[in-house]
């Protein structure tokens, strides 16, 4: 049982706020993400949790109690550091024990753990070696191994794969999934990659700038997103948008208009929009449909096959640069005039002035 | 061995600029190890041959003979001039510029023979004895174990004590920090001789004056020893001491177990220097310790200069017996300083 709840945390660095007050629940068993862009506060809030940084204002609660004042040494958590931290001076079993060491456990103990940590992540064989003597994807394996023994109330992971290759980080992904179906603790992870969020979570926390944007299930992130940050935080390539001005507003769609004067309309609610206000249309590259005719003409710059799949770079009338990913390939070429469709139901909008969201009234990648 | 000094800086032939740095480097090597081998050599000569001029560069000892008729061993000389020039003949005594001698193939006859006309006869020979007579005359162990515990101990303790701090300046954040570390290295500027007397009457006060410990307690924090440590602890990544606290450790065993084992090479370097600052130390022990029985080989060595007289023959042997062990303690760390350095496990 492990409830980590922040309340209203603040972390100051002299006179530079880095965590606006932060309020969050994160319930028993688990699997948190947190994402964001470099510089957010991501990594400082979870070395506040983990007891590394001093929390400068607010609560940590762990199970309701107040760990606030509590040592990283007493919080009973684990950490997953991006750089590994293996202590290059011991070999493996040695640093998977170190930790079981410092809290006076039995000998026998230790070694059962130790060789059952071992042989659920593969990593027997190599138990009696240096770290140095490993490779980047075995070196990942000890340092999630050294949490693992601990059987730490949370494990906490601080971009753990980002110093691998993307084969490796593929499989990693799916081996961290794996492992936290089978513990069932409660885990929290930062990340800056977003496919990694997206593939892992139960539940994703957007923070930027030291503020939580949006907080939730993957695919409601995705599918409504709070604002425009998180619309094009989430989701690869990121999601087109197009500035333009309302046209009419109604509570079952809106319509607007861009610069060229193409029109588009969105389902969404037009709820305090009025016909002039300036707005942001969202439509992410998966959803953009290019054909021969109808829709706006668009000019393509350049195309990428990936064989399976397509993406085409093009530029509208008004200027606006638009990706498009497509299943399959295609006969377009670069130079050619291509035709972007605009679908309502998956089009977004944001509001010009605050950057908010405007409800989707369908969700058309939900149907 | 013979491909190591042979070879030449680039690919192909041994050329001149070989030739320039084996002469340069042969020069260097007798500069440095000349004086050292020429003690040594000196420490196994005779207080005899030591006056003796000019000098030879091994220990030379007169060979003798017993010869028949007489009973002490005659010493043997070889004629250079006069009708026994070649001779090699035994000596029975000297009277002013004449010397009384005898061939050993004939006892009988006695010759008489111009000490100028004659070279004593030598050979390679050490006198064991200057170094037997430090142990049996001169209590050599006795300062020889008041080195060994002064340098042992101010040793540790210095590791210790900079360590630390090194650690504390190097890995924790706290309003003036900076300021201590440059107070610590400020006191690099003070000259030592600048701090003798007050360290004597805090050292008096204290009553250390006559105790080893009156040597080891004032020298135990180096601001050198601080400094390098903290440089070298900078390097270790911070990450590692944090998953350490997650691993339950205290700040001491973060410590002990962590920063301590990965500072070694650093340690090394200090253990080093510290071994060689307080085997030589001289002045400060001279000052603080005054009894005989707590003299250090320093000490003693400088005991042999008697106002009247000086042993040479001992004082040399001394000094051999004094620089072994610095040079094995160097030989055995320098190993140490140069492997391990780039060891870690962070990527």
């Amino acid at each position: 049982m492990a409830v980590v709840e922040l309340d209203n945390l603040v972390k100051d660095y002299g006179d530079v706020r880095a965590i606006h007050g932060v309020s969050l629940r994160i319930d028993d068993g688990e699997f948190c993400v947190f994402v964001g862009p470099s510089g957010c506060g991501k990594s400082t809030l979870l070395r506040m949790i983990a007891g590394l940084e001093d929390i400068s204002g607010g609560e940590l609660r762990i199970d309701g109690a107040r760990v606030n004042e509590q040592r990283a040494s007493e919080r009973g958590l684990a950490m997953v550091f991006q750089t590994y931290a293996l202590y290059p001076h011991m070999t493996v079993r040695e640093n998977l024990a170190f930790g079981l060491e410092n809290i006076k456990t039995p000998k026998d103990e230790i070694k059962r753990r130790v060789d059952d940590a071992a042989r659920m992540l593969q990593i027997e064989t190599y138990l009696d070696r240096r770290p140095k003597q490993l490779s980047g994807g075995q070196r990942q394996r000890v340092a999630i191994g050294r949490a693992v023994v601990r059987e730490p109330r949370v494990f906490l992971f601080d971009e753990p794969l980002s110093n691998l290759d993307a084969e490796l980080r593929v499989v990693m992904r799916g081996e961290i999934s794996s492992l936290h179906h089978r513990l069932g603790n409660t885990m929290i992870y930062v990340t800056h990659d977003q496919v990694e969020a997206m593939t892992m979570a139960d539940k994703i926390v957007v923070l930027r700038a030291g503020i939580i944007e949006q907080a939730g299930a993957p695919l409601d992130l995705y599918n409504r997103p709070v604002n425009q940050f998180v619309a094009g935080f989430l989701g690869s390539p990121r999601m087109n948008f197009i500035e333009v001005t309302v046209v009419s507003a109604e509570a079952s769609g809106v319509t607007v208009r861009d610069a060229a004067g193409n029109e588009y309309r969105a389902s969404v609610t037009g709820d305090g929009l009025a016909g002039g206000d300036a707005a942001t249309l969202g439509i992410r590259p998966e959803h953009l449909d290019i054909a021969e005719t109808g829709g706006h003409p668009v000019t393509v710059l350049s195309i990428e096959q990936l064989g399976g799949d397509s993406y085409l770079y093009c530029e509208t009338k008004a200027g606006t640069k638009l990706t498009a990913h497509l299943a399959g390939q295609t006969a377009l070429k670069r130079g050619d005039t291509a035709h972007a469709l605009f679908r309502p139901d998956f089009t977004h909008l944001f509001r010009g002035d605050n950057g908010l969201a405007l409800a989707r009234t369908v969700v058309g990648e939900a149907v | 061995m013979f491909r190591f000094l042979t070879r030449t800086h680039g690919r192909g032939k041994f050329d001149v600029i070989d030739g320039l740095t084996a002469v340069y480097l042969l020069l260097a090597v007798l500069l440095m190890f000349g004086p050292i081998l020429w003690v040594a050599l000196s420490s196994f000569k005779t207080e005899a041959a030591l006056q003796e001029y000019p000098p030879t560069l091994l220990p030379l000892a007169p060979i003798t003979a017993t010869v028949e008729g007489y009973e002490e061993p005659l010493q043997l000389f070889r004629v250079t001039g006069g009708e026994h020039e070649g001779k090699v003949l035994a000596q029975i005594r000297r009277v002013g510029l004449m010397s009384q001698m005898v061939d050993p193939a004939a006892p009988a006859e006695r010759l008489q023979i111009n000490i100028k006309d004659r070279v004593p006869e030598r050979e390679f020979a050490l006198a064991l004895e200057n170094y037997t007579a430090l142990f049996e005359r001169f209590n050599f162990l006795l300062y020889f174990w008041n080195s060994v515990f002064i340098t042992v101990i101010a040793t540790i303790i210095t590791v210790i004590f900079n360590s630390m701090a090194a650690f504390a300046l190097s890995k924790y954040r706290f309003n003036g920090r900076t300021m201590v570390f440059v107070l610590i290295i400020a006191t690099l500027m003070i000259p030592p001789t600048i701090n003798l007397v007050p360290i004597y009457l805090v050292v008096q006060q204290l009553g250390l004056i006559n105790s080893p410990w009156g040597v080891i307690w004032p020298a135990v924090a180096t601001p050198t020893g601080v400094f390098l440590l903290r440089q070298y602890m900078l390097t270790i990544p911070d990450d590692l001491l944090d998953a350490a606290r997650m691993d339950h450790a205290s700040e001491w065993r973060v410590y002990w177990k962590i920063v301590l084992p990965l500072a070694a090479p650093a340690i090394a370097v200090l253990v080093i220097f510290s071994v060689m600052w307080r085997w030589n130390d001289f002045l400060w022990p001279l000052i603080v310790l005054n009894r005989s029985e707590q003299f250090t080989l320093q000490l003693a060595l400088n005991a042999f200069q008697g106002e009247l007289q000086t042993s040479w023959a001992n004082l040399l042997a001394m000094t051999i017996l004094t620089l072994l062990p610095i040079t094995v303690v160097f030989a055995v760390l320098q190993k140490y300083i140069t492997t391990g350095i780039a060891q870690s496990g962070v990527k």
